[in-house]
């Protein structure tokens, strides 16, 4: 038996080495880097057109990349995100241009392609965390089934067909303005708030920490394990068919060969550059908001002064390798 | 002779795992290495195969002086270790195992036909007639071991090392991997044996070592060692005494029965025991290492299925699927290993401390902070938790203080029943006594506590009643007047003859 000497010892006061201070401000940091940075050098960066442009580019990515932050959080991750937005960017035209079923009332039509299509990637959302937790699949797995199949499924509902459309109703949600925000920002912001207040409020954000920090110990201090997690799949279906239809509303139109192409890997790394780790038990929402406002200025940044998006892919993957290298460290120490 | 270690120490960021250990063996003998957990039995053992450096000592094996730096140096010298979990390619055939890392090759090819027939060939020695060509996870756990015994074999093995062999064996493969080990002794082949029931030690092993705080302690032959010795150099007298808390079983008798098992039965490890738990006492639960107290547990707390006898809460009869409904039924458990499934290391102590009540302190889903926070102060008060704040991560903390947020974790849910597992392991011993008095003064409210523990120290100083498992089945009870460090071993000693 060994016996080490523990209640004599002096409660510690926590120090913050470089590393922890860097991998806590870290994305805030480069964020207010890169503005300074565009303030000097790119030209009419503060302009309300700049700005605009850039959150409208970045909605959707916070969208997703927040559902993906309460995957990430239990330990899992959702591949299947961004063939989700084709899904239910697929289905929504469907129903307001009654290719359906002929819908008389107008409102009631663009209410149903609000409201079906976010239900449809939930349902989907069910499936990956039953494959999840009922049938043990690994995440990485379970979730690349739908990322590959759930594009398969938008080209056959609409036979491969672009749909485009004019419907202003529908459209708010990406080209109207709330109080003179664009609203696709305004629901980005309120998406991320309200994955905040539940992550820092609640029983169930509290749970999902658990379920990813320890899921043995979650599960013995009664914390119903396969719940929580098919409930983060399901948000994050949610979430991901959300972030589809501001994308075609944007668009005016919709091509499921096109909707959501590689948002799992932008969303995952907005995540990872903003600080949660991909091995569970973090969610830092706000991390998560401002890792995909860096990536997406450093795209802008590059593109704005004259560098190509090719090499601008480079610095992403760079960005990606430089905040887990920082958390790592950060963690070990 | 075969091996001979002399004087080894090893230790662990100035934590002493071996100190001074001995161990002598001739060819061809089978010598049992037995101790307590954290006795230095795997210590020893990894710097025999060249996993850890030795700080100190000397071993020779075959006549040499040997240091082994890498466990592939230890396996040239010959030296076959064969771990609990059979570290085989699972998806590969029988006879690529065998031959795993050292393929016979004809050309410049692996020459599949002489690994069949060589395996075949060693096989036969062991009377084993299968399929060499199906994948080794098509077998069941005893001819698993015995591919790995076979592999250790071809490999020219000089000393095989054992570690648990039997302890996922039923008791026909146990006498199949004994005429195994028998035959290879019979060749010349010296092994160690680890195991814990002694039963098996008796009828495999000519001599025995045991160690006990990374020492050896008493080296014997089998034949001279009776079982109560044997336990008792095993466990030892290890603190000075602790304050007598118990109370004498007449007082007890009125109190109503809580819990109540009969006859409990899951799987291998539990055979069938018998337990009852009162109103207000503790009732202790002693045995040997694999005895099943952990595992008994489990099938309380509804994380193993009763699949025999029947349980009783309060007088109902209940099984429980999740460990949720065993909460929801008022029974709480602070598991043996507070890394493994105790702790969530990244989550602050208030968030340890609350994470089996949650479900009570939230108004339309979120978490009433007010409460939360006056809880969690009031335990850290009351049960006296060294921290900074309530808001420091518990991984910072020591043992002693997290094993105490673990124990508020349940108590502040206001339980019936409360599971010890090894409540003061790796903590020390002002914190140990500090614990077990206040086990007792829950007890002495009205809580029900089953207590599990390896120290014996411990179970008479607090235990009202000790129930003692052997090989997964309750084999004695003792009331406090009949409790004694003699009975005790008498009883953990006992095997079924």
């Amino acid at each position: 038996m060994t016996i080490t000497d523990t209640s004599s010892a002096a409660p510690t006061v926590r120090k913050l080495s470089s590393l922890q201070l860097a991998s806590r401000y870290g994305t805030m940091l480069a964020l207010l880097l890169l503005i300074l940075f565009n303030l000097a050098m790119t030209p009419n960066f503060l302009s309300w057109q700049t700005v605009n442009v850039n959150l409208t580019q970045v909605a959707a990515i916070v969208i997703v990349a927040t559902g993906m932050t309460l995957v990430i959080a239990t330990g899992g991750i959702d591949l299947s995100v961004g063939s989700l937005m084709a899904i239910s960017g697929a289905v929504a035209p469907m129903i307001f241009l009654d290719t359906l079923v002929p819908i008389a009332d107008p409102v009631l039509a663009v209410a149903l392609a609000f409201v079906l299509p976010i239900l449809v990637t939930m349902a989907f959302g069910w499936f990956n965390g039953m494959l999840v937790t009922r049938y043990a699949i690994q995440p990485i797995v379970a979730t690349l089934v739908l990322f590959i199949a759930g594009r398969g499924i938008a080209q056959v509902i609409t036979n491969g067909n672009l749909q485009v459309f004019k419907n202003p109703g529908f459209q708010f949600i990406a080209m109207g303005q709330i109080a003179g925000i664009p609203a696709q920002v305004a629901l980005m912001l309120v998406v991320a708030a309200a994955a905040f207040a539940v992550m820092r409020y609640t029983m169930f954000g509290r749970q999902v920490l658990a379920v990813g920090g320890n899921e043995k110990a979650a599960r013995l201090a009664g914390i119903p394990v396969r719940r929580i997690k098919i409930l983060v799949y399901v948000i994050s279906g949610a979430l991901a068919g959300l972030a589809g239809l501001v994308v075609v509303a944007r668009n005016s139109a919709s091509d499921a060969n096109l909707v959501g192409l590689g948002m799992e890997l932008d969303a995952i790394a907005a995540v990872a550059v903003g600080g949660s780790l991909l091995s569970g038990g973090r969610a830092n929402i706000i991390g998560t908001l401002l890792g995909a406002l860096v990536i997406q200025l450093v795209r802008y940044t590059l593109l704005a002064n004259g560098v190509p998006d090719a090499a601008a892919l480079v610095v992403k993957a760079g960005l990606i390798v430089l905040a887990v290298y920082v958390q790592q460290r950060a963690d070990r120490s | 002779m075969l091996l001979s270690i002399q004087n080894l120490s090893k230790s662990f960021a100035g934590v002493a795992a071996l100190r001074g250990a001995s161990l002598e063996m001739a060819d061809g003998e089978i010598m049992a290495l037995v101790g307590q957990n954290g006795a230095g039995k795997s210590t020893l053992i990894k710097i025999l195969t060249g996993a850890y450096r030795l700080d100190e000592g000397q071993i020779s094996f075959a006549g040499r002086d040997v240091s082994f730096s890498s466990p592939a140096e230890s396996q040239k010298a010959g030296i076959a270790t064969i771990y609990q979990e059979i570290n085989l390619a699972a998806q590969r055939s029988v006879a690529e195992n065998i031959y795993l890392g050292r393929e016979p090759r004809r050309f410049g090819f692996l020459d599949h036909r002489g690994m069949r027939e060589g395996a075949r060939q060693v096989l036969q020695d062991f009377k084993l007639d299968i399929d060499v060509t199906r994948p080794v996870a098509h077998f069941n756990a005893a001819t698993r071991q015995m591919v790995a015994i076979a592999r250790s074999v071809t490999q020219q093995a000089k000393l095989l090392i054992m570690d648990e062999p039997t302890s996922s064996l039923d008791e026909r493969e146990v006498a199949v991997l004994f005429e195994t080990i028998r035959t290879l002794k019979r060749s010349g082949v010296g092994v160690i044996f680890i195991g814990h029931r002694l039963d098996e030690l008796y009828a495999l092993c000519n001599r025995v070592t045991i160690m006990r705080d990374g020492q050896t302690v008493a080296v014997g032959a089998m034949g001279d060692m009776p079982k109560m010795e044997l336990v008792r150099h095993m466990l030892g007298r290890e603190l000075a005494a602790f304050e007598a808390l118990g109370k004498s079983a007449d007082q007890q008798a009125e109190r109503p029965l809580r819990l109540e098992l009969q006859g409990a039965g899951s799987g291998l490890r539990v055979r069938n025991v018998d337990l009852t738990v009162r109103e207000g006492e503790i009732s202790g639960l002693a045995g040997l290492l694999g005895s099943g107290r952990s595992e008994t547990a489990r099938i309380i707390f509804g994380m193993d299925r009763l699949e025999r006898g029947t349980m009783r809460m309060s007088g109902a009869g209940r099984t429980y699927d999740e460990p949720a409904e065993a909460i929801a039924d008022g029974i709480g458990l602070v598991s043996e290993d507070r890394k493994v499934d105790g702790i969530v290391p990244d989550m602050s102590i208030r968030e340890n401390m609350t994470l089996a009540l949650l479900p009570k302190l939230r108004r339309a889903g979120i978490v009433d902070r007010a409460r939360e926070d006056e809880i969690v102060q009031r335990f850290i008060k009351a049960l006296r938790i060294k921290c900074a704040s309530a808001d420091q991560p518990i991984k910072e903390l020591s043992g002693g203080n997290q094993q105490k947020v673990l124990l508020a974790r349940w108590l502040c849910t206001d339980p019936k029943v409360l599971i010890v597992d090894e409540p003061t392991r790796g903590i020390d011993i002002g914190a140990k006594s500090e614990i077990l008095k206040l086990l007792r003064s829950l007890a002495d409210e009205g809580l029900s506590v089953l207590m599990i523990s390896s120290e014996l120290e411990e179970l008479l100083a607090a235990a009202d009643r000790i129930t003692v498992l052997s090989d997964g089945a309750s084999v004695a009870v003792l009331p406090r007047q009949a409790m004694s460090e003699k009975a005790l071993l008498a009883a953990m000693a006992h095997q079924v003859d």
